[in-house]
C-alpha cells in the first residue's frame, strides 16, 4: 500500500507540471462563476443550489479530460512498461492514479469556496446544503474518476479517452432525465442509475447512506474495469 | 538463478515465442541474439513480468513469476527498449520516484541517486525533463532507474540501440563495470556488441533458441569452413599451391592480389574446420627455401555463425 502513495504522489505533482492542470481549472472556474452569477441576483436567495445543480452537467466534461491522460499517456509512450515491472501491483497503480484525480478535483473545487463566503456576506446562508453539495461534489468527481480512468486504459489515445469518458459520464447524468422513454416497470431501476438523481439528494444537505453508496458502486465499478483491462493488456 | 521451461508466448494467432527452455547461472552476462522480431523482446518482457506466458514457468531464485510477481520484480532491473520514460518529469524527480517505489529510505535514496549519477554520467541534466535530452542521456536515465535498487539481476532491452559509437563504447563500459558481481541479460541484434560483452550467447530465431553457449563454442559447432592467410617470399605461386593443395584439410588456395611488382606472395587458405592446420603449413614450408613471413589464422566471425543459424529456410 506504501505504494499507492508514492504512485499518488507523483502523479498529482504531474497534473502541476504540465498546463492541463491550470487550463482546466480556469475554465472550470469561469464556466460555473458565469453560469452561477448570471442568475444568481435573478432569484435573490443566499444560497448554492444552482452552482450544484451545475455541477453534474460540468463534471462529465471536465473529470474526463483530467484523467484521459492517467493511463493513454503512460501506454503511448511506452512508460506502462517501465511502471509495471517495477515491484508494484495493478491495484497500487490503479488506487493511486484514482486518488490523484480525486485530489486534483477537490483542488479544483476549492477556490469556489469563495462563493459561499461571498454569499454568507449578502444574506442569511445555510451551511449544511453547501457542505453536502462539497461532500457531493467530490463523490461525483470520484465516480467520474474512475469512469475515466477507465476510459483511459482502454485506448493509448487521449482524445478517444476524453470521448468515452465523456460519453459514459454524460450518459449517467442524463439517464434520469430520459425515464419518459421507458416502461414504468423499469423506471426505479434507471432511475437510480442516475447521477445527478444521488447528487441531488447530497447537496440539499441529507446525507443519505444509498446515495454514498450510489457514488462508491460506481467508483469501484471503473476501477475494477480498469484493473481488468490492465489485466488483459498482458 | 533464472529458470525458463518451455515458455510459450502467443499474440492471438501469432506465435512469438515458441517452447524455449534456458537456465542462466549466477554472474553469468547473457546476450539476447536475433534477428529483428525473432522474440527477443517478448521472452524479456515475460522475463520481467510484464507480459504473461502463454504456457510455460520462469522461476527467479526459487519463486515462481505467477505466484510471487513482486518478489521477482523485486530483484530484477529492467531497462526497456528504447527507454521510455515520462516526458515531463525532472531527471531528479524521477530517479526520486524510482528510489521511492524501490522502498530506499532517506538517506540511502539521496547516496544512491548521486553514485548513480556518477557512474551513468547524468550529473549534468539532473534538472532537466527527461523530454528534452538526447536519446543517449534518455538511455542513461534508464539504466540509472534499472540499477537504482542494486538489483541483481539486470535485463537490458537493446541498451545501444540508436546511439552514437562514443555512447555505445560508453554504456558498454558501464555495463562492463556492474557486469562483475551480476546477473545481466542483453538483447541485441548487433553481434559485435554480445562478442564485446557477454561471456554467452542464445541466439532466437522465430521464437525458438537456435543455438546457445560461449562464444567460443558457437563458432565451433557452426561447422564450415575457416581462413588462413599467409605470406611467402621466394615462392611461385604455382610451386607453392600445389605443395600446400596437397595438406589433406586444405579445399582451396587463392592468391590475393598484392600491390604491382612485389615479390612477396599473399595467399588465402580455405581449410575445413575439423583441424588446426597451422603447424602442418609451416612444416612443409620449412623444407624449401620460401621464406614465411606471416601466418594467421582468421577466426570466423560471430557474423557469419549467426548468419548460418538465422537464415530462412
Amino acid at each position: 500500500m506504501r505504494q499507492v502513495k508514492h504512485i499518488f504522489i507523483k502523479e498529482f505533482r504531474s497534473y502541476f507540471a504540465s498546463p492541463i492542470a491550470y487550463i482546466v481549472i480556469s475554465i472550470f472556474l469561469l464556466v460555473t462563476g458565469w453560469f452561477f452569477f448570471t442568475t444568481f441576483f435573478l432569484f435573490s436567495q443566499a444560497g448554492l443550489r444552482n452552482f450544484f445543480t451545475l455541477l453534474p452537467v460540468i463534471f462529465p466534461f471536465v473529470v474526463p479530460a483530467i484523467t484521459m491522460r492517467l493511463f493513454s499517456e503512460e501506454l503511448n509512450i511506452g512508460s506502462y512498461e517501465i511502471l509495471l515491472t517495477m515491484p508494484v501491483t495493478f491495484t497500487d497503480v490503479v488506487l493511486g492514479k484514482f486518488l490523484a484525480s480525486v485530489a486534483f478535483i477537490a483542488a479544483m473545487l476549492i477556490p469556489t469556496i469563495s462563493y459561499p463566503v461571498t454569499i454568507s456576506f449578502l444574506g442569511q446562508l445555510d451551511w449544511g446544503p453547501v457542505v453536502g453539495g462539497y461532500i457531493g461534489a467530490v463523490l461525483l468527481g470520484a465516480a467520474f474518476s474512475a469512469i475515466g480512468l477507465f476510459a483511459s486504459s482502454l485506448t493509448r489515445n487521449q482524445i478517444i479517452a476524453f470521448i468515452i469518458g465523456v460519453a459514459i459520464c454524460f450518459g449517467l447524468t442524463l439517464i434520469d432525465k430520459m425515464l419518459f422513454f421507458l416502461p414504468r416497470s423499469l423506471l426505479g431501476f434507471f432511475g437510480y442509475l442516475g447521477a445527478d438523481f444521488h447528487f441531488q439528494n447530497i447537496s440539499k444537505g441529507v446525507i443519505d447512506s444509498r446515495d454514498i453508496l450510489y457514488f462508491l458502486s460506481v467508483s469501484f465499478i471503473g476501477l475494477y474495469g480498469a484493473h481488468l483491462v490492465m489485466q488483459e493488456k498482458r | 538463478m533464472i529458470h525458463v521451461e518451455s515458455l510459450t508466448k502467443y499474440y492471438h494467432d501469432l506465435c512469438a515465442v515458441d517452447q524455449i527452455n534456458f537456465d542462466i547461472q549466477k554472474g553469468e552476462i547473457v546476450g539476447l541474439l536475433g534477428p529483428n522480431g525473432a522474440g527477443k523482446t517478448t521472452t524479456l518482457r515475460m522475463l520481467t513480468g510484464f507480459l504473461r506466458p502463454t504456457s510455460g514457468s520462469i522461476r527467479v531464485k526459487d519463486y515462481d513469476i505467477d505466484k510471487y510477481p513482486l518478489e521477482i520484480k523485486k530483484l530484477i532491473g529492467y531497462l526497456p527498449e528504447s527507454a521510455p520514460l515520462y516526458h515531463d518529469m525532472l531527471v531528479y524527480d524521477y530517479l526520486n520516484y524510482v528510489a521511492d517505489i524501490r522502498e530506499l529510505d532517506g538517506g540511502r535514496k539521496k547516496s544512491r541517486i548521486h553514485q548513480l549519477a556518477d557512474l551513468c554520467g547524468i550529473n549534468e541534466i539532473m534538472h532537466q525533463p527527461i523530454g528534452v535530452c538526447s536519446k543517449g542521456y534518455k538511455q542513461r536515465v534508464g539504466l540509472a532507474h534499472a540499477m537504482m535498487n542494486d538489483p541483481e539481476i539486470l535485463i537490458l532491452d537493446e541498451p545501444t540501440a540508436g546511439l552514437d559509437p562514443n555512447q555505445i563504447a560508453e554504456i558498454r563500459e558501464i555495463i562492463r563495470r556492474i557486469g562483475k558481481e551480476k546477473t545481466i541479460i542483453i538483447s541485441t541484434h548487433i553481434l559485435s556488441e554480445a562478442e564485446a560483452a557477454c561471456n554467452r550467447v542464445i541466439i532466437i530465431n522465430q521464437g525458438k533458441i537456435v543455438a546457445d553457449g560461449g562464444i567460443e563454442t558457437l563458432r565451433q559447432s557452426a561447422g564450415g569452413e575457416y581462413l588462413i592467410n599467409i605470406s611467402l617470399k621466394n615462392a611461385g605461386f604455382e610451386a607453392a599451391e600445389s605443395e600446400l593443395r596437397s595438406i589433406d584439410g586444405i579445399n582451396r588456395v587463392n592468391k590475393v592480389v598484392g600491390e604491382e611488382g612485389e615479390e612477396i606472395l599473399h595467399l588465402r587458405l580455405t581449410c575445413r574446420s575439423s583441424a588446426d592446420l597451422r603447424e602442418e603449413i609451416y612444416q612443409r614450408v620449412k623444407p624449401t627455401d620460401w621464406i614465411l613471413l606471416e601466418l594467421h589464422q582468421e577466426t570466423q566471425s560471430l557474423e557469419k555463425v549467426f548468419q548460418e543459424l538465422t537464415k530462412e529456410s
